[in-house]
């Protein structure tokens, strides 16, 4: 019998099949450890997690991984920095940025040989990513949002839901879809299983491209780009343009960005936040802008709908990017 | 009267108002209106100098009234746009028997000046720039011309008289009978060069011609600029020289040049957005023209201005 790694000298017992899942988190940063922590509430889950931080790594296994918030959890989580670590799995979460799909899920790949992989991050292209590595892929997208405040811990800032559906290219079954669904629901992570999870994915895509690159431009937050009205104006030209994109394609949007971009403006919900991308940029760090911005335009493309703002848009970040290295 | 004869009055003593003052100082007598009084007091006991391009050492007067100084024939205004007002509120009235050349970036300086008097006025356009190092000590970066010529009916003799001066001072100039042509052609430039800048931080360098791939910064340069090219069509302007042969032109110059709108950002200081961006977004509705791209860039640089003017 394998024994499984322990978790502060306590060895676990032996995976059973038909009643435990193995759920592996890659890339656990604030929106995976969200997932990670909720998943590891239940008993019948098992949640590793796969990142590069060590010192995060290195404070969840030793003192579990905590969320507080939005939702109070302290969770234990077998976290690892060595993706040869991570034992079969019958779900991976991916939740790193968008950038690195490709590498966290080659390094993890030989966990999901018979699992099904989900992706839960931001912009376009991240389930084309994740199935070159492996077989049955799903497209999800979830509204939560955290930060990391220090290596172990969370700040939960929103609560929000997640919908999951089959990839077309490389589909996991609709079963396996709503197995994962019902995991992270009963985490309290409310999560829809449906067919075509491409409309909530594009609402979200069309909301942070029309919104996140002009507070990373101008030094505003979201509140403050909406109140002004010339701003608020070219948010929905550029939701415009993505929903064209997203018509061409035959894809129907669960909701109007527009409200969403609305309620976030609000003194109550998100007026005072930074987008992600304008907390990349003061930090200096690689934004989403190729996944967001870059991949409706090139959606546009591949469909005959132009999208000259979002290209106007993407070539300003990257070349606010380029200002940090010239 | 000579040229070399009259005195010369430069309204604005930062880097094109120095520069123009120590190389007339040359030829002429030159009286500098500043805005600060320590300013006008340093220029008036160590003088000016310019290094670089030229090595210049000049006595100027200086002053931050008109009262101050000596009635001039020919008045330069120099401040930066975001000056342009007051200074030419403190013009209003003096100085009758002069001339008034404001050679401030963008579109519309002449109308601001004429508004307060009814001077001849001419245009101009300069492409010198430098770095200010000091009150009294501007170093000559780039020492390109300097283009004149008359406007709302001033004699084209006026210009030439001027443009003989700024050549014996040892400035690169020209006159042109009709300046717009060249005023859009570096309009058009410069609200896509300074927009791009100030939104990227990026100097202007090789980024703004890339086009080699998707979403390179080139792409976005060309569309602006051919945006920029259409609005100077629908008002009825043939360009003196293409903004992207400029753009191109200047990325390969060996040091990239920092543009001054990106200066003003990275120093949380107000810009010149609106009498160059500002001012050829409202160009392209007056004549009925779309501009989403430019106008986008206008409203973004306001943006990014009003979030550390606005606190």
């Amino acid at each position: 019998m394998r024994l499984r790694p322990t978790v502060q000298g306590q060895t676990l017992g032996p995976v059973q099949r038909d009643r435990l899942l193995r759920i592996c988190v890659v890339g656990c940063g604030a929106v995976g450890s969200l997932f990670a922590a909720n998943l590891a509430q239940l008993e019948d889950v098992e949640v590793w997690a796969y990142d590069l931080d060590r010192a995060h790594v290195g404070a969840i296994n030793r003192d579990g991984l905590h969320v507080s918030g939005a939702g109070d959890v302290l969770a234990r989580v077998h976290a690892t920095d060595e993706a040869g670590d991570v034992p079969p799995c019958d779900f991976g979460i991916v939740a790193t940025k968008a950038m690195h799909t490709d590498a966290a899920v080659a390094a993890t790949a030989r966990a999901f040989a018979d699992g099904a992989v989900a992706s839960v991050q931001n912009g376009l292209g991240n389930e084309d990513a994740i199935a070159r590595h492996v077989q049955r892929v799903i497209r999800g997208t979830t509204f939560p949002a955290g930060r990391l405040v220090a290596p172990g811990r969370v700040q939960w800032d929103v609560k929000g839901d997640t919908t999951l559906g089959p990839f077309e290219p490389q589909p996991a079954s609709l079963d396996e879809v709503e197995r994962l669904a019902d995991a992270c629901t009963r985490a309290g992570m409310p999560t829809a299983a449906v067919d075509d999870a491409r409309g909530p994915q594009w609402r979200k895509v069309i909301f942070n491209a029309a919104t996140n690159p002009l507070g990373a431009l101008t030094g505003l937050t979201h509140g403050r780009v909406c109140e002004r009205t010339d701003l608020r104006a070219l948010v929905s030209m550029l939701v415009v343009e993505g929903k064209a994109v997203a018509s061409a394609q035959a894809i129907e949007l669960d909701a109007d960005p527009e409200e969403l971009i609305d309620h976030a403006a609000r003194k109550d919900v998100a007026y005072d936040h930074k987008a992600s991308m304008l907390q990349d940029v003061e930090a200096r760090r690689a934004t989403e802008i190729d996944f967001l911005n870059g991949g409706i335009v090139r959606a546009g493309r591949d469909h005959d709908v132009s999208t000259p703002l979002n290209e106007a848009v993407w070539a300003l970040v990257k070349g606010l990017e380029a200002s940090w290295t010239s | 009267m000579s040229e070399a004869g009259g005195a010369v009055a430069v309204v604005g003593g930062g880097v094109i108002g120095s520069l123009f003052a120590a190389h007339l100082a040359q030829v002429c007598n030159v009286s500098v209106l500043c805005r600060r009084p320590e300013h006008a007091e340093a220029l008036r006991s160590d003088g000016l100098r310019v290094s670089g391009r030229h090595e210049l050492q000049a006595n100027v007067e200086a002053g931050v009234s008109p009262a101050e100084l000596p009635e001039p024939w020919l008045a330069i205004v120099a401040t930066k746009a975001t000056e342009l007002d007051r200074a030419a509120d403190s013009l209003a009235g003096r100085w009758p028997g002069a001339a008034v050349m404001p050679v401030q970036n963008g579109l519309g300086a002449e109308e601001v000046v004429r508004a307060r008097g009814s001077w001849p006025l001419l245009s101009a356009v300069t492409f010198m720039s430098g770095t200010k190092h000091s009150d009294t000590h501007v170093e000559y970066v780039l020492d390109t011309e300097t283009w004149i010529g008359p406007y709302d009916g001033a004699p084209l003799e006026l210009a030439e008289r001027v443009g003989r001066l700024l050549a014996d001072a040892g400035l690169k100039v020209e006159v042109l009978p009709d300046l717009r042509p060249a005023q859009w052609s570096k309009l058009i430039f410069n609200a896509t060069v300074n927009g791009v800048a100030a939104l990227t931080g990026l100097r202007h360098d090789f980024h703004f011609a890339a086009e080699g791939e998707d979403g390179d910064l080139g792409h976005l340069v060309r569309a602006l600029i051919q945006e920029g090219k259409a609005i100077a069509r629908a008002a009825g302007i043939e360009l003196h020289d293409d903004p992207w042969q400029m753009n191109e032109l200047a990325t390969r110059r060996g040091s990239a040049h920092y543009p001054s709108m990106l200066e003003d950002v990275d120093a949380r200081r107000p810009t010149e957005v609106e009498l160059i961006n500002g001012a050829l977004v409202r160009k392209a509705r007056e004549h009925g023209v779309e501009a989403p791209l430019q106008t986008a860039l206008y409203r973004l640089v306001k943006a990014r201005e009003a979030s550390y003017l606005e606190g």
